[in-house]
């Protein structure tokens, strides 16, 4: 059953208030939202991250499931573990606690760079493991080192701006080609902004048999640099000029769900200008890069509705 | 806060009790308070949607604005809110008012 309305949207709280996530952290209103909708029976294991050093700051935790912290690299293994233990209790019947889902909760950094061997193993052995992927664009909590997740051109610590450098030299990974690559039999694209439509994937990532990846666009307040009030705004202008578009790899078919499925027609999408001016890690742009950010951003819609059309 | 001894933590030192950062209040973090003014609330629940820290609580009863009656109510629990302001950016009837804090 998909919510259809927000008023069919759980109501119960699973992710208690009072931990340290920056106020108008994009992470905690991803965190919120997945944990209402998994329900009380998941088991969680959390990658290192922004959402793990500010939710279990000891001897305290934010989370109401039961938990457990591993390091940046991995997350997905010690998943996979739990996922096996699970079964293998299921089997000789002492596993009482009926229909657990194993869920990964992981930033950028432990997706993109640090921890890909480990997401890449349990994709391939296909465990029944939910991965979550909140993706912030850089390794926030240490203080916005550059990760593969950064869009080229921002500016973060590592990747300074001035006269020898523009800000990242290098394009943001396709974390989604890569999962899709494993032949996964679910894997989605989601943004905080649009909370119904990122239930909703959760839900049906939950439900699916075999590994199941969502990637979750969480704007971060300091490493972006804007006003603490616009966190959702910047979520939903990602999807509204194309920059982040959303849609659901399902069962080998591509499907764009709205509103990024009018986005095909360049026209459709709102300018990319209007997302980059509201980030200060963009004010450094230069006409001739905000059209380079806009040619690669064409080619990645040409290429999104390619495999659309090739899938469906 | 009086830590416990290695002896008396649990093995592997859990923690063992789920939702516990309750115990630490966040409201002296923030600068700005939001105020619902529930007579311009058209209940679109966006305010509850997007709160980051899930600080705004849906109240069921019968509630009685002016000549409209509605079955729900959003109230700000302000022991956790960190006044980020984004229910106040998001409300499209501009019902919620940052209001500096006095101290």
């Amino acid at each position: 059953m998909r919510f259809k309305t927000l008023r069919d949207l759980p109501r119960e709280e699973l992710f208690a208030p009072g931990h340290r996530m920056c106020a108008g952290c994009g992470a905690a209103i991803a965190m919120r939202w997945v944990t209402k909708v998994l329900g009380p029976n998941a088991i969680v294991a959390n990658a290192t991250g922004c959402v793990e050093v500010t939710t279990t700051p000891y001897p305290e935790t934010a989370w109401m499931h039961p938990y457990i912290h591993v390091a940046f690299e991995n997350a997905a293994a010690v998943a996979s573990g739990i996922e096996a233990a699970v079964k293998a209790l299921r089997r000789k019947g002492r596993w009482t606690a009926g229909d657990t889902k194993v869920v990964v909760i992981a930033g950028d950094g432990g997706t993109y760079d640090i921890g890909l061997q480990s997401l890449s193993g349990m994709l391939e052995r296909r465990h029944d493991v939910l991965y979550i992927l909140y993706d912030n664009e850089a390794y926030m909590n240490t203080g916005i080192q550059r990760s593969g997740s950064t869009p080229k051109f921002a500016w973060t610590t590592t990747t300074p701006v001035g006269a020898a450098a523009r800000g990242k030299v290098q394009w943001k990974k396709d974390i989604m080609g890569i999962v899709m690559a494993h032949r996964v039999p679910y894997a989605a694209t989601a943004s905080i902004s649009h909370v119904l439509d990122l239930a909703n994937k959760v839900k049906t990532a939950a439900e699916v048999r075999g590994p199941t990846f969502l990637h979750i666009f969480a704007p971060c307040v300091p490493g972006w640099r804007y006003p603490e009030n616009k966190t959702v705004e910047v979520a939903r202008l990602a999807v509204e000029t194309g920059y982040f578009p959303l849609y659901e790899w399902d069962h080998g078919k591509l499907r764009l769900n709205p509103p990024s499925n009018n986005h095909l027609d360049k026209s459709k999408r709102r300018p990319l200008r209007e997302f980059l001016n509201v980030q200060g890690r963009f004010n450094h742009l230069t006409e001739e890069e905000v059209a380079e950010l806009e040619r690669e951003l064409d080619s990645y819609w040409q290429y999104l509705s390619k495999l659309a059309s090739i899938s469906s | 806060m009086t830590l416990p001894g290695a002896s008396q933590l649990p093995i592997g030192a859990v923690v063992t009790e789920p939702g516990s950062t309750r115990r630490n209040t966040t409201a002296g973090w923030r600068a700005y308070k939001p105020v619902i003014h529930d007579d311009r609330c058209v209940r679109c629940q966006l305010c509850w949607l997007y709160c980051p820290e899930g600080t705004i609580v849906e109240l069921r009863g019968v509630f009685q604005i002016g000549g409209r009656k509605y079955d729900v109510k959003y109230e700000v629990v302000y022991d956790y809110c960190k006044g980020c302001g984004i229910c106040a950016n998001e409300c499209p009837t501009r019902a919620i008012e940052m209001v500096p804090e006095v101290v």
